[in-house]
């Protein structure tokens, strides 16, 4: 068990690192570095000036040195500064990280404990398995920004039930909750497709089992074979699911906070890739990939607990 | 089942031009005098915010996501059979790296990547910028990137099982070049999964070309894509909230279809 934490985390640090790298390239290839954009804010600024904010900011160094320069700075804890926000990069980093967490985590919940019951129902109950698998194909279908916007026709423009998106303007549990509302909604009918059909196809291998008919030959109320016995040995695909699935719903999660406006990893990383601001771009995206690989790493490690046979 | 779907989408798609003729309208032209019509004879799905008709929309955007959708699945489906295939038959240390790389890449989070990846100024390295023809290029190239991963996992662990067999065996007894074991043997055997991969790399880079477009990093206007037609619509959402529903359909039946197709295809392998 230690061994395999130790593994994936090394895996871990040299994806991470293998990002970084790759996207300091790319960045390094977007249009118009830092000097470039002082220039447009400040048009009395002369060539001269711009030379000696490149010299002083090191960017007429190369590539591969300034990458090197950001990496130690990085790993001393110095995130630098965002352009955007004129704030520390962490200041507004771990507000949005909270803010993601708390969408992805009740997305989760919904969508895995919703789509572990209809597989667990359609296995159970023949006649239901095709409507179920039928909603399963199209959860999976719809475009996640679509759903939202179809959402928010219906509860926000035609009912006026729920605000159409923004952050909370007064402080208090249920109006958080009312702009949680569409945003979780959205995320979680697009990723329970998953959970859906794995659970309905472990369930109904392991109701062919000899041991739940043992279950049912000595009385046992279907209720209890379905639940008791048969359940427990199909919840591990659901922990399967989760660990494959942790990156669509991290990308999800994206999309979604766009279409909402909430303010998160997901809208901070577009915004900072739309106003040219490489720093925070950079640090939310590796942040937001550590945390869909500790998601992968934890199902994986919870897999091990539930199933005594994956841990060899 | 799948074809269902996909048949009339690709029809409307191929026949676009002369369902224009047959309307009388141009796409691409705003019509100001006749904005958010209501559906009509002339106009069956209405107009956008631009007096545009939104039927010739969805079936010239149709055009664009379906050939992204197959050139990526076409690209991706041969580059990820040729690692995997390769990583199976070759084995040791190129095999471990390669599915390292892999394994690296389905634990990350692929929108925010191909957000920066789409934002990459292509203009610098001499390729032309801001043309329907270069935005479908590069968003192949960066769906490509990352659509390859799913189909090599598959191939290897398919090629992994034939290589095993005692045809391959007898093939390479008979005094056959590896080359001609791995292609003329093995290959045909791999085609079963890796066509359902196909199938389902079609659904991924339709979603993921219309999120893109979405969000302003794909197809740009005033060409017309399913996804940057949703964007557009969402703005709407207080004035014309019918606008949004047409081109999300078309984003639905497109993957439903390649999702019904790929079960069809795995389903009829195994009996």
């Amino acid at each position: 068990m230690l061994r395999l934490v130790a593994g994936r985390l090394l895996q871990m640090a040299a994806t991470l690192l293998a990002v970084s790298a790759l996207v300091w390239l790319v960045m390094g290839l977007m249009p118009g570095d830092p000097a470039d954009l002082a220039m447009m804010a400040d048009p009395a600024l002369t060539a001269a000036d711009i030379e000696r904010l490149r010299a002083a900011h090191g960017l007429d160094r190369p590539l591969h040195e300034r990458y090197a320069a950001w990496l130690a700075a990085v790993l001393r804890g110095e995130f630098g500064f965002s352009r955007l926000y004129a704030v520390r990069a962490e200041t507004v980093l771990w507000p949005a990280l909270r803010s993601t967490l708390v969408l992805l985590g009740a997305s989760l919940a919904l969508a895995a404990g919703l789509g572990t019951a209809l597989g667990v129902l359609a296995a159970a109950r023949p006649r239901w398995a095709p409507p179920v698998d039928a909603l399963a194909i199209l959860a999976q279908s719809v475009p996640g920004f679509w759903l939202g916007i179809l959402l928010v026709i219906l509860f926000a423009v035609t009912l006026g039930w729920l605000p159409a998106g923004g952050s909370p303007e007064a402080p208090g549990a249920v109006e958080a909750l009312r702009f949680l509302a569409l945003p979780v909604a959205t995320l979680a009918i697009v990723n329970l497709a998953a959970y859906a059909r794995h659970t309905m196809a472990a369930t109904q291998a392991v109701l062919r089992e000899p041991y739940i008919q043992t279950a049912r030959m000595k009385g046992l109320p279907e209720r209890a074979v379905v639940w008791r016995h048969a359940f427990p040995n199909a919840a591990v695909p659901v922990l399967t699911v989760a660990a494959l699935d942790a990156g669509a719903l991290v990308s999800g999660a994206l999309i979604v906070e766009i279409i909402f406006a909430r303010p998160g990893m997901g809208k901070l990383i577009y915004d900072a890739v739309m106003g040219n601001d490489y720093n925070l771009a950079l640090l939310a995206l590796l942040l937001a990939s550590a945390v869909t690989m500790g998601a992968t790493l934890f199902a994986d490690l919870g897999q091990r607990l539930i199933d005594p046979r994956l841990r060899g | 089942m799948g074809l269902a779907l996909l048949l009339p989408l690709a029809a409307g798609a191929a026949a676009a031009p002369w369902v224009q003729g047959w309307l009388g309208h141009d796409p691409f032209t705003p019509d100001l005098f006749n904005r958010h019509a209501p559906p009509s004879a002339g106009h069956p799905l209405g107009t956008d915010e631009l007096g545009r008709d939104i039927l010739l929309r969805v079936l010239f955007g149709a055009r664009v996501s379906l050939l992204v959708g197959l050139s990526v699945a076409v690209a991706a489906t041969a580059l990820g059979a040729a690692v995997g295939l390769f990583a199976a038959w070759r084995g040791g240390w190129p095999d471990a790296v390669l599915m390292r790389i892999a394994d690296g890449m389905l634990a990350l989070p692929a929108l925010p990547l191909l957000v920066v990846l789409a934002a990459v100024d292509t203009g610098r390295f001499g390729l032309p910028r801001g043309e329907a023809a270069s935005d479908i290029a590069r968003l192949v190239v960066i769906l490509t990137l990352f659509g390859w991963v799913g189909v090599a996992r598959l191939a290897r662990a398919a090629a992994l099982a034939e290589l095993a067999r005692d045809y391959v065996t007898a093939a390479r007894v008979s005094g056959a070049r590896e080359a001609r074991v791995l292609l003329r043997h093995v290959a045909p055997n791999v085609s079963g999964p890796v066509l359902v991969a196909a199938a389902l790399s079609v659904a991924g880079a339709i979603l993921a070309e219309s999120a893109l477009s979405f969000l302003g990093l794909g197809i740009q206007p005033p060409a017309p894509s399913w996804g940057n037609m949703l964007a557009n619509a969402q703005d709407l959402v207080f004035s014309a909230p019918l606008a949004a529903v047409w081109p999300g359909l078309a984003i639905l039946l497109a993957v439903a279809g390649c999702t019904l197709l790929a079960d069809g295809l795995r389903s009829r392998r195994e009996l």
